[in-house]
């Protein structure tokens, strides 16, 4: 009974939706008030169904509601509470509805809070976002309807991978989707203003804070999922450019350039028109990729032909909403006209810089993976695009962005000068390169890459140091440490996620190029130099665990022959699911990881041993952390809370400059 | 492939991927490798730049399929027999095909993947510098509409 309401609700959100698509958009052209307050509402009622939808299939999952089909191929009785819940989002269809709720959410608080929005303007975002809403919520009724029953309920269900049942991956698909889903309000406002004809700062000032929460949001769930793949997957690597991959990254590029660029909106109201290209192409490539992930198009083509319907009504969905923007957009982007002017050595430029960059980039990735495709397709061959490729191909990209960020952030806004930002920034140069010098000097190897990263790293990051003690003016040192307290949190987070990218920048080259990789058969009780460290092999025993069975390897680290660590890496059998896996043992530490990998028993007695150090790993989730908290820091600046008044506030303001 | 399809049927296929994946990483085994450092690294090398063709999006020096073990001991044996590494990465694609290659050769068609994106930084600086320009003129042209409306605040 809750179930079929639940699909009842549904059902009643997309006729919500179909008004909320509609009514206030015809409003907003007529200009009849009436109409165009119906749009708040809808939005809000819809939530109400989508929520309640979503928790009915939440309360099937978590009382084991066999006469679902979603439930029986991915829910078993025994499953811990968590990972019931988890499962209502770790398939096809529940994710979907996921999707879905998240979008209502995303256009309820648009409703709620946006009090300050033009009437008309707010009511235009609203009838978009239902316009999206409308499209998805057909998908799932259509082709993936969460509440399909069965005629013959199984007495238990088929479970889902007891490895996908890890905290990780249980939050990794919800904060993806909170960001995916994050630029559709950026789409929505951008599509809103094309029909306005009118872009001003104060359109800036409202799709930031959206674009912002939508990239912290990927930012997060990206870190998470690459964490995830470091500590189970027992590879020790941290990200593979596979496709599902980058239809997360792509977004996360796009979303950093266009936060970027709703900067120069809001501050010079500039690049307007290049702005609401790029909301455009943000939600374009969020689409595509849940176009790539959903088809199934790219684990193979043959399963996008087993199951047709749902890829060709994504792509259908793309088409309609990436088309029918790019089409407004060169019908009206026209009436945009640009009114601040700036020189070539601006703040401005720099950010255009920022754009090009990042934009090219996430091209890259998506020509990259999309190429395997192409030749299938269309040229009849067969052709790959991995690791190899993206580090040749997309890593210019980045570092030319690392090179310019740290004097561009502190160019003059209109016209600046470079000699003088680089001045300022003349400590945190030499420091990079100081850095850079003695890590070459100190590395056994003669890779470049460590060295380069590091400068690149350090350079990024004290040139956000630089960039946010610059702000405190030219006074005494107490002073300027009084003002740093007082600095616009809007200030501290520009700086926080700057720092974090550095930090990431050389955290990433630094695994890539000091990683420590040993391979070896080892007796019990033998032991083996890895790095500075001595590993022993103590022994190796069969353990039986809750629902598996695991051979378990008791291994301790040793420096200078003090201990340091004793390591359990597994090597686990599921026999419910027949499914063998690894475990790695890590021990964490602020300047490396040590990871440890047992492997088979080998014939000449022994076992294989595969162990790791890599260098600097938790500064890479450190530095998204940073990143992400940047971007909160931000989005909690007072000028987004009191945006209302300050628009006034400007317009009063202009004559006083 | 098939028993996974049937049992797996409703799971998404990036979750499939990852079950993939997931199957123990036994790539390079301790028997296989080369006693000299120096070659082991080069075949290590070469093996980062190889698909194993039989696996989605795998490396063979990832992969634990039979054939990539297959790749990885004929890549030490073409470098113990004296190849080069290009000789030895062109021994393995003129038996299993570019398809095999991670980074497709910069030639032909593939020339596109790899200009694709330079391509794109020229164009984008071009229209830039354009729209830089054409905003420049704007600004000398309109400085005596400005400067009416800038009349007109102060008066205010």
């Amino acid at each position: 009974m809750i179930v079929e309401l639940g699909h009842f609700a549904l059902i009643l959100a997309l006729m919500v939706a179909l008004v909320q698509s509609t009514l206030p958009l015809w409003g907003a052209h007529r200009g009849d008030a009436r109409l165009m307050a119906l749009a708040g509402p809808a939005a809000g009622m819809q939530l109400l169904l989508v929520g309640w939808s979503f928790a009915a299939l939440t309360w099937a999952f978590v009382t084991s509601d066999f006469s679902l089909a979603v439930v029986v191929s991915n829910s078993h009785t025994l499953k811990p509470m968590l990972y019931k819940i988890s499962g209502v989002w770790g398939n096809h269809e529940g994710s979907l509805l996921l999707w879905v709720l998240i979008l209502a959410v995303y256009g309820a608080a648009v409703a709620a809070f946006g009090g300050n929005l033009p009437v008309r303007l707010k009511a235009r975002v609203l009838a978009v976002q239902g316009l999206i809403g409308v499209a998805f919520m057909l998908f799932l009724l259509l082709t993936s309807n969460p509440f399909w029953r069965l005629a013959a309920p199984p007495l238990d269900g088929q479970d889902l991978n007891p490895l996908l049942q890890d905290p990780g991956l249980a939050f990794h698909p919800p904060f993806l989707y909170l960001g995916y889903v994050g630029l559709s309000m950026a789409f929505s406002f951008a599509v809103a203003a094309l029909i306005e004809g009118r872009v001003d700062a104060a359109w800036g000032r409202w799709v930031r804070p959206w674009t912002l929460a939508a990239w912290v949001f990927l930012t997060i769930g990206i870190a998470l999922g690459s964490w995830w793949a470091y500590y189970e997957l027992g590879w020790g690597g941290f990200w593979f450019w596979d496709p599902v991959e980058n239809a997360s990254f792509m977004p996360w590029l796009l979303a950093a350039a266009l936060l970027h660029s709703s900067i120069v909106v809001e501050k010079r109201e500039s690049l307007k028109a290049w702005t609401i290209l790029l909301a455009i192409m943000a939600f374009g490539f969020s689409l595509i990729g849940t176009f790539l992930v959903r088809s199934g198009v790219i684990t193979s083509v043959h399963a996008f032909a087993n199951d047709p319907e749902r890829g060709v009504f994504i792509l259908l969905i793309l088409g309609v909403f990436t088309g029918g923007a790019l089409i407004l957009f060169a019908l009206r982007a026209g009436v945009m006209e640009a009114r601040g002017v700036f020189s070539l050595v601006s703040r401005e430029s720099a950010l255009v810089a920022n754009n090009i960059l990042l934009t090219v980039a996430a091209f890259v990735v998506f020509v990259g993976t999309i190429w395997p495709l192409v030749g299938t397709m269309l040229l009849g061959r067969d052709l790959s695009v991995g690791e190899p490729f993206f580090n040749a191909a997309f890593s210019p990209f980045m570092v030319a962005l690392a090179l310019i960020l740290p004097p561009g952030a502190m160019l003059a806004w209109k016209r600046g000068s470079i000699a003088r930002s680089l001045r300022s920034l003349a400590p945190a140069a030499v420091l990079a390169l100081a850095l850079a010098a003695l890590a070459w000097a100190m590395q056994t190897g003669r890779t470049a890459l460590g060295p380069v990263g590091l400068m690149l790293g350090a350079w990024v990051a004290f040139g956000a140091l630089t960039d946010l003690w610059a702000r405190t003016g030219r006074e005494d040192v107490g002073a300027r440490f009084a003002r740093l307290a007082r600095l616009p949190r809007a200030d501290w987070g520009k700086a926080t996620a700057h720092f974090g990218l550095g930090v990431t920048i050389f955290a990433v080259s630094a695994m890539l190029a000091w990683k420590i990789e040993d391979i070896r058969v080892v007796q019990e009780g033998e032991s083996f130099p890895l790095g500075s460290y001595t590993v022993r092999l103590d022994k190796v025993e069969e353990v039986e665990g809750p629902n598996y069975s695991s051979t378990m390897g008791t291994m301790t680290v040793a420096k200078g022959g003090v201990p340091i660590a004793v390591l359990n890496p597994e090597k686990r059998f599921y026999p419910v699911a027949q499914m063998p896996t690894t475990e790695a043992a890590i021990d964490y530490g602020f300047t490396r990881d040590l990871y440890l990998v047992l492997g088979d028993r080998q014939k000449s007695g022994g076992w294989a041993v595969r162990s790791y150090i890599e260098p600097f790993a938790n500064w890479l989730w450190g530095g998204a952390i940073l990143m992400a908290f940047g971007g909160i820091l931000s989005l909690s600046d007072r000028r987004y809370r009191v945006a209302a008044g300050a628009r006034r506030q400007d317009l009063a303001g202009v004559p006083a400059e | 492939m098939t028993s996974l399809k049937s049992r797996w049927g409703g799971t998404p296929p990036y979750i499939l991927a990852l079950f993939l994946m997931l199957s123990p990483a036994w790539a390079v085994q301790p028997d296989e490798m080369l006693a000299d450092p120096a070659l082991e690294a080069r075949a290590r090398a070469i093996s980062r730049e190889i698909r194993c063709p039989v696996c989605q999006g795998e490396t063979i020096d990832d992969s634990n399929a039979p054939i990539s073990r297959d790749l990885r001991l004929i890549i030490r044996e073409r470098l113990v027999a004296g190849d080069s590494d290009t000789e030895v990465v062109d021994f393995i694609v003129a038996r299993y095909g570019e398809g095999v290659l991670f980074k497709p050769r910069a030639e032909g068609v593939n020339l596109v993947l790899w200009l694709a994106g330079p391509a794109l930084l020229i164009a984008g600086i071009a229209v830039a510098v354009a729209a830089g320009r054409r905003r420049a003129s704007t600004e000398a042209t309109l400085s005596a509409e400005e400067e009416a409306r800038l009349r007109e605040i102060l008066k205010q």
